[in-house]
């Protein structure tokens, strides 16, 4: 597909999709949301120019392969886990830490590890089926 | 912590070693260097799990710092350990024996990621106390086997993978729609606690409902008749590997899940179960060896005989005395190392003659004799020859379905065995004994790392054959302690189950 307006406004709204994705990772903790969502939402800006600019620029833009972004992710979700071991003897159990209102923890890694293991997940069955031609 | 969290490493450690090689995409060597050092420490895991079950006793940790009922919790009772660990010498096997077997076209496909997801979800499926932990673990496991089996990406595996994806699928639905009803009726999920709240509950129809369901959903992963056809159908089309650890491990994991849960939360004692599952036993023996027997290809022959060999285990849970269900723990075990080794020389045989086909083949008792030797090793213990490990394990379950007042079922189980041996023959007679038809150009010598596998479980069948007290005592204690499952249900909830339950902690 090769149209101009498409792939003009495809930066921008690559650019937004990722910005709320992350947003959206982040209030996940509280509110509705979270890493599972918000890697769909970024996987969603990943198609978007995927289908303005062809699969090669989205390729390029991810840089890393979206299977290794998967194992990433969950490397990243297992290694979150494990500070709950040293403390309370316990997988998964989490550490947090407070300034005023704020507070955020270990739950967070993990989190962002299901965001990347989804992103990932997405990106390698959608990037596949946007390609015009697999090569033989 | 190493110690304390030993029911954990089992499930970890594949799962990040999947993750860690799903990283190195790109890099082969890194994938092939971390999958083996993930072997080695998996299995090395199952030992130390199974070593600590033995000295402690049941073993069970929660997740997240959330007490039983409300968290995750992972269980090893003596049963699930030994599951555990010889889940981790055949994955030490295969992978031995992947060294000559897997091409480099399917180490680019994601074999090493894959593998490891799936022992992970094999692992966890053993180890989980919960029922809906239990069905994402079913999950991954299907998802990861799916992967394994298109690998080669050849038309038959795609052919092979519709079946078994679309019954497999099926068969995990059904299992939820059971866990949505358990849930309705107990409201909670985890299996000590189910444990306690059922009997509370009385019966009723939804869950005989549900009961019914969860038989259905496991028969259908197990392979027990009339569910059996889509086994038959796949397993053949997958590369050598990766048919010898599914067929070890896939389908003894709904074996396991019937044993867990028609001893734990449903009994099969007066609800009407025994009928239902002493008909299937027989004919799950039955029509899995009368399929073998018109088979041609040895991988199909094997994939039949899978059929009939979880008909003896269902007996075991159908005749349901403490001997026979020993004997059903006993034949699992025994099972899994005699199978995946045939698999194993089926790949050896296809290597050694080119063919799989048996009518094409021959004349390999003169040109490899360690492999005919190395055969005879599990094909007898399959047919119960003593002094091999599947005579114990036919012994156990015949003499407790005398003994339980189930003397037809033990009929039908010896004839089995005869028809089995005749299977073993045939491939004897087809592959080692009589002249090949021609030489063939595509022949070659078995690779080391094929033989030292082969030879590997070959010797663990004869240990268990020689060497038969232990396992014996260790498969007569894992089913004590499935009939009075008090000390797991103490392990679980804390040796006083709370009112309720108390909350851990409460989230910032």
């Amino acid at each position: 597909m090769n149209s101009l307006i498409l792939s003009a406004f495809s930066r921008f709204l690559f650019a937004l999709m990722l910005v709320v994705s992350l947003y959206i990772l982040y209030r996940g903790h509280n509110d509705p949301g979270g890493g599972f969502v918000g890697g769909l939402m970024a996987a969603a800006g990943f198609a978007i120019l995927a289908m303005a600019d062809g699969v090669q620029a989205a390729r390029r833009m991810v840089r890393v392969h979206p299977v290794a972004l998967m194992g990433a992710g969950l490397v990243l979700a297992l290694l979150s886990g494990l500070p709950g071991l040293v403390n309370r003897g316990s997988f998964l159990a989490h550490w947090w830490f407070h300034a005023g209102d704020f507070h955020s923890g270990t739950a967070l890694a993990f989190d962002i590890g299901v965001y990347l293991a989804v992103l990932g997940g997405i990106l390698a069955l959608i990037l596949r089926f946007y390609e015009e031609q697999p090569e033989a | 912590m190493l110690l304390a969290q030993a029911v954990l490493w089992p499930v970890a450690i594949p799962l990040a070693t999947a993750a860690l090689a799903a990283c190195c995409w790109q890099r082969l060597a890194a994938q092939r260097a971390i999958s083996a050092a993930g072997v080695l420490l998996m299995f090395a895991a199952t030992l130390l799990l199974l070593w600590q079950v033995r000295a402690e006793g049941v073993q069970a940790v929660q997740f997240g710092g959330w007490a039983a009922p409300f968290g995750v919790s992972f269980v090893a009772d003596r049963f699930s350990a030994a599951m555990a660990a010889i889940t981790g010498l055949m994955a030490f096997a295969t992978w031995l024996f992947g060294q000559a077997d897997i091409r480099r076209r399917e180490e680019r496909a994601g074999f090493h990621p894959l593998f490891h997801g799936m022992l992970a979800g094999v692992n966890g499926a053993f180890l989980t106390g919960d029922i809906f932990n239990l069905y994402v673990w079913f999950e991954v496991m299907l998802i990861t086997a799916m992967g394994l089996l298109v690998i080669g990406r050849t038309r038959a595996q795609l052919d092979g993978v519709l079946k078994y994806a679309v019954l497999n699928l099926f068969s995990t639905l059904i299992f939820l729609m059971a866990v949505a009803l358990l849930y309705g009726v107990a409201g909670t999920l985890n299996m000590a606690d189910l444990a306690v709240v059922l009997p509370q509950a009385g019966p009723s129809l939804t869950l005989t409902i549900s009961a019914l369901l969860l038989l259905c959903g496991f028969g259908i992963k197990a392979g027990y008749f009339p569910l059996f056809f889509w086994l038959p159908a796949s397993y053949h089309t997958a590369s050598i590997t990766v048919a010898a650890i599914f067929a070890g491990l896939l389908t003894k994991v709904g074996v396991y899940a019937c044993f867990r849960v028609f001893t734990l939360i449903f009994t099969v004692e007066g609800s009407g179960l025994r009928e239902i599952l002493a008909v299937m036993a027989a004919c799950t023996m039955l029509f899995g060896v009368f399929g073998a027997a018109v088979q041609w290809d040895v991988r199909r022959i094997l994939s039949f005989h899978i059929v009939s060999q979880i008909g003896y285990m269902l007996l075991g849970l159908a005749v349901a005395t403490p001997a026979a269900l020993a004997g059903g723990i006993f034949y699992i075990i025994h099972h899994i190392v005699v199978k995946a080794n045939l698999f194993l020389l089926a790949g050896a045989i296809h290597r050694a003659s080119g063919t799989f086909d048996l009518r094409q083949s021959g004349g390999l008792m003169r040109r490899s004799p360690l492999l005919a030797a190395l055969f005879l090793v599990p094909a007898l213990s399959l047919g119960g020859i003593p002094p091999l490990s599947g005579f114990w394990a036919k012994f156990m379950v015949i003499d407790a379905s005398f003994r339980g007042g189930q003397g037809w079922l033990a009929a039908v189980a010896l004839v089995t065995g005869i028809l089995t041996l005749y299977s073993m023959t045939k491939i004897w007679m087809e592959a080692f004994w009589k002249d090949p038809l021609m030489p063939r150009p595509t022949a070659r010598a078995v690779p080391a790392p094929m033989l030292a596998a082969i030879a590997l479980l070959a010797a663990v069948t004869v240990a268990i054959g020689l060497q038969a007290e232990p396992f014996v005592a260790y498969a007569q204690s894992a089913a004590q302690a499935l009939v009075d499952p008090s000390d797991y249900i103490a392990a679980v909830l804390g040796a006083v189950p709370a009112e309720g339950g108390a909350m851990a902690e409460p989230r910032p």
